[in-house]
């Protein structure tokens, strides 16, 4: 496996190693684009608005139980005629990255959004903000550490399943481990796993780290909650005693 | 869709099937056996919670084929044994239910826990008699999602060459033929249906006194 | 002043929440609505800001009709507090106050120059600015939200059930100092509560609401105990009411105070005896401030706190006849002690001349009407 990974020969040329990680950050970073703005949209509007809940849980419980193998396949056959070239390949698994995306990402917006505190909301109608403010002023920075768990779970679905999608002729690290085991090359399977591995790690470290930044102090006290929440009036409460 | 094939390939098919239900269910009993355990132990002490769910995340986040590929060094199996698949999905299955688990345990009322300790219970038997019967409900909710994603993970070991229903869609790609693919998918589905049902029936055998009525 | 004329709201299911609704609450005054629950009150409030439009009538601002008003900028011109207090969880405490003054246009400066000032208005520490809701009592959190409320310097404020989510002790301080506050500001308040004790506490009018939506009583909370309307209100106003109606009456001026003897902490035995008319003494600290009373005859040193029985309460010249009432009924001497203004001993009166002076209030108010 070191062997494999030192040889220039597999750093070099169309399929070096350098230009498969790129691929599958590539393939990755779009589908989760495109899912995005799909996912998010939706989930904002049924959570702000409360109407298609019954759709939001439906879509993500049959999606859960799609082959995602399958899938990919079976859009490929159907597809793949109808694009040129390359296309062909790319298009189809784009499609269905973005299909598995979609649904965590919305659903967590969706859920994000209902389980922000109703009197606060209450408060932020009530003393004049206007519905898109109350939205992006008040629902969406409370239900962020949510929509970011959903991106997550969208994140690590969509490297997962680039790296099967490899099978039906798309880049990245799963090329690696598809053409591996079709030259009986453990060694290159092995490479591709780890870096697979490791790619979804660190990805997954990034947006952990992105959650910390974006997400208000003011949210992210629920494990530190029960060590510092005062549970007697602290001392300038009480001093207040009416004469 | 051609029935012919269909009819022709029936014996072949129902093989597969019949390996693709065993390594979707055998992963969900032993991962619960696992789970069970460390759910608790996360469930009582904070430091091991953090330890434990960080580390079956961190599992978690690996990508299915890679795991698959990852597993027989490590295990010392031929790339082929079904028993990475078993293992991997274990795997996953653990990293799923521990935090399930422990956020079942904690969901029971503490006035349940103390009355049953007024009552004498000791640890254990509280533990067995009281707090996961309470739990269940919300344990066999992750047991339902565990379940569900093993059909689907499970098929992409066909990839590694692995007996499952995954090897229709491989057949499938390679043949330009989609009545194996669309058999495979239907297949998957309805096991994924049929296993959350028994999920579902389980936990009502399990918690008659949850009324009947739940709202959603 | 805030009008509701013919105010109805009917909910798509058909029930009448509020029924033909028309009430003045005057300006710098307080209004509170207040009934069991179902009577239309929280729904009468959320009309006034259009968080519920009305199915029929209006609601003025000062005269100026509300129905066709940009509904946002209507809101800000109305403080509003509410139940659990609905902070921004993602935002300090500096920032929740300064959200109302930076939508009547502030500046982000100028908003939390205000928010600051503000903060200690309301009896926070200058330090907890810089913390989240997270980090406060729910008495805490319900100050910010009365003074996020107040940051936009709105005329009009709107209070629903602001101190019903805190314990006991707490709501009496808050309510306590939302009284001396809102004598300093004037603003026109109306505020919801099912607590009719609230209520009167806090109330220059109160409105009683009963079931369906219907106006009972629009009376001064005096007038709710002496003269209730129909047995609903009177069931509502709730028992002791003869005795809670002296809350509204004034120390009588006339009201004959004796001189009351005392001594200081530390005198000795013999000079609390020679000092002492019958078996209790009163004792007061070096301002003259009442500490407590002591058996003289129990006395074997000089006076401790511990030698202190401090079951009586002590009651201002200038309170209410239900406070020196009380103050006599309380003490183990049966003499009510009174204070000045400093909280100094002016002297000391009996429960029956506390009554004796009721009596003449009542009769001299019979032979004016």
């Amino acid at each position: 496996m070191i062997d494999y990974l030192i040889d220039p020969a597999h750093w070099t040329g169309s399929d070096a190693i350098g230009v498969l990680i790129v691929q599958h950050l590539v393939y990755t970073g779009i589908a989760l684009l495109v899912a995005a703005l799909i996912g998010v949209p939706i989930g904002l509007y049924v959570g702000h608005t409360g109407k298609g809940t019954f759709l939001i849980a439906g879509v993500a419980n049959a999606l859960r139980a799609l082959p995602t193998l399958g899938l990919v396949i079976l859009l490929v056959l159907i597809i793949a005629p109808v694009f040129a070239s390359e296309l062909a390949f790319v298009v189809p698994s784009l499609i269905v990255l973005v299909l598995l995306a979609v649904p965590p990402i919305m659903t967590n917006t969706y859920a994000g959004i209902r389980a922000v505190d109703a009197s606060a909301v209450d408060a932020a109608v009530g003393m004049g903000y206007r519905p898109l403010k109350v939205l992006f002023s008040v629902q969406v920075p409370c239900a962020l550490p949510l929509i970011l768990s959903g991106f997550r779970g969208a994140t690590l679905q969509v490297i997962s399943t680039a790296t099967i999608a490899a099978y039906v002729s798309l880049g990245g690290l799963g090329r690696l481990i598809i053409d591996g085991r079709a030259q009986n090359d453990y060694d290159q399977m092995m490479v591709g796993a780890v870096l697979v591995a490791l790619l979804a790690l660190l990805v997954d470290l990034g947006i952990g780290i992105i959650g910390r930044f974006a997400v208000s102090p003011g949210l992210t006290r629920r494990r530190i909650r029960s060590a510092t929440r005062p549970t007697t009036p602290s001392p300038a409460s009480s001093a207040l005693v009416a004469p | 869709m051609n029935f012919d094939w269909i009819g022709r390939e029936s014996d072949t098919i129902v093989v597969l099937l019949l390996w693709h239900i065993a390594l979707s269910v055998i992963p969900v009993v032993i991962g619960l056996a696992i789970a069970l355990p460390l759910g608790w132990a996360a469930h009582r002490s904070g430091i091991f919670k953090s330890a434990i769910l960080g580390t079956t995340g961190l599992l978690y986040t690996v990508p299915s084929l890679a795991l698959f590929v990852l597993l027989p060094p490590i295990l010392g199996t031929k790339i082929l044994d079904p028993a990475n698949v078993v293992v991997a999905l274990t795997v996953y299955t653990v990293a799923l239910l521990v935090r399930t688990v422990s956020d079942g345990l904690d969901s029971v009322p503490v006035e349940t826990v103390q009355a049953a300790t007024a009552m004498g219970y000791r640890g254990f038997q509280r533990l067995v008699s009281v707090e996961l019967p309470v739990a269940v409900p919300v344990i066999s909710a992750g047991l339902r999602v565990a379940v569900v994603s093993n059909v689907s993970v499970v098929s992409i070991a066909a990839l590694i060459g692995t007996q499952q229903l995954g090897l229709l869609f491989t057949q499938g790609a390679q043949l330009q033929f989609l009545t194996p693919i669309i058999v495979g998918i239907v297949l998957c589905l309805v096991l994924a249906i049929v296993l959350d049902g028994l999920v579902v029936l389980l936990n009502k055998r399990l918690t008659p006194w949850v009324p009947k009525v739940v709202h959603a | 002043m805030i009008t509701f004329e013919n105010i109805t709201k009917v909910y798509p299911d058909g029930t009448t929440a509020v029924d033909d609704l028309s009430l003045v609450a005057p300006s710098g005054k307080l209004t509170v609505l207040v009934g069991p629950s179902g009577c239309g009150k929280t729904t009468s409030l959320r009309m006034v800001n259009r968080l519920i439009r009305p199915t029929s009538g209006d609601i003025l601002l000062d005269g100026e009709s509300t129905n066709g008003m940009d509904e946002a900028l209507l809101r800000r011109r109305i403080g509003y507090v509410i139940q659990h207090a609905g902070l921004f969880p993602h935002r300090t405490i500096l920032d929740n106050v300064a959200a109302t003054a930076r939508l009547t246009g502030k500046s982000k400066r100028e908003a939390r120059l205000i928010a600051g000032e503000l903060i200690e208005r309301v009896g926070l520490p200058s330090t907890f600015a810089t913390r989240y809701p997270w980090q406060l009592s729910g008495g805490q959190q319900q100050r910010v939200g009365v003074a996020r409320a107040l940051a936009s310097d709105p005329d009009f404020m709107l209070m629903d059930e602001p101190f019903s989510a805190v314990d006991p002790v707490v709501r009496g301080q808050l309510q306590e100092e939302f009284l001396r506050l809102q004598r300093e500001i004037g603003k026109t308040i109306i505020m919801v509560t099912h607590d009719i004790d609230e209520a009167l506490k806090l109330g220059d009018q109160v409105a009683v609401m009963r079931t369906g939506g219907h106006l009972a009583q629009l009376a001064t909370p005096e007038e709710l105990l002496t003269a209730p309307a129909d047995d609903f209100v009177a069931d509502f106003v709730g028992r002791d009411r003869g005795y809670r109606s002296l809350g509204f009456v004034t120390a009588a001026p006339d009201l004959a105070v004796r001189p009351e003897p005392a001594v200081e902490l530390g005198s000795t035995p013999e000079a609390a005896r020679a000092a002492s008319t019958d078996d209790w003494l009163l004792v007061v600290d070096g301002h003259r401030h009442p500490l407590g009373w002591v058996e003289q005859r129990a006395l074997t040193g000089p006076i401790t706190i511990g030698d202190l029985n401090l079951s009586g309460t002590v009651a201002s010249r200038t309170g209410t006849m239900r406070q020196v009432l009380d103050a006599s009924l309380s003490a183990p001497s049966r003499r009510g002690v009174l204070v000045d203004a400093d909280g100094a001993l002016i002297g000391s009166v009996t429960a029956a001349e506390v009554v004796g002076s009721l009596d003449e209030i009542r009769s001299a108010k019979g032979a004016a009407s």
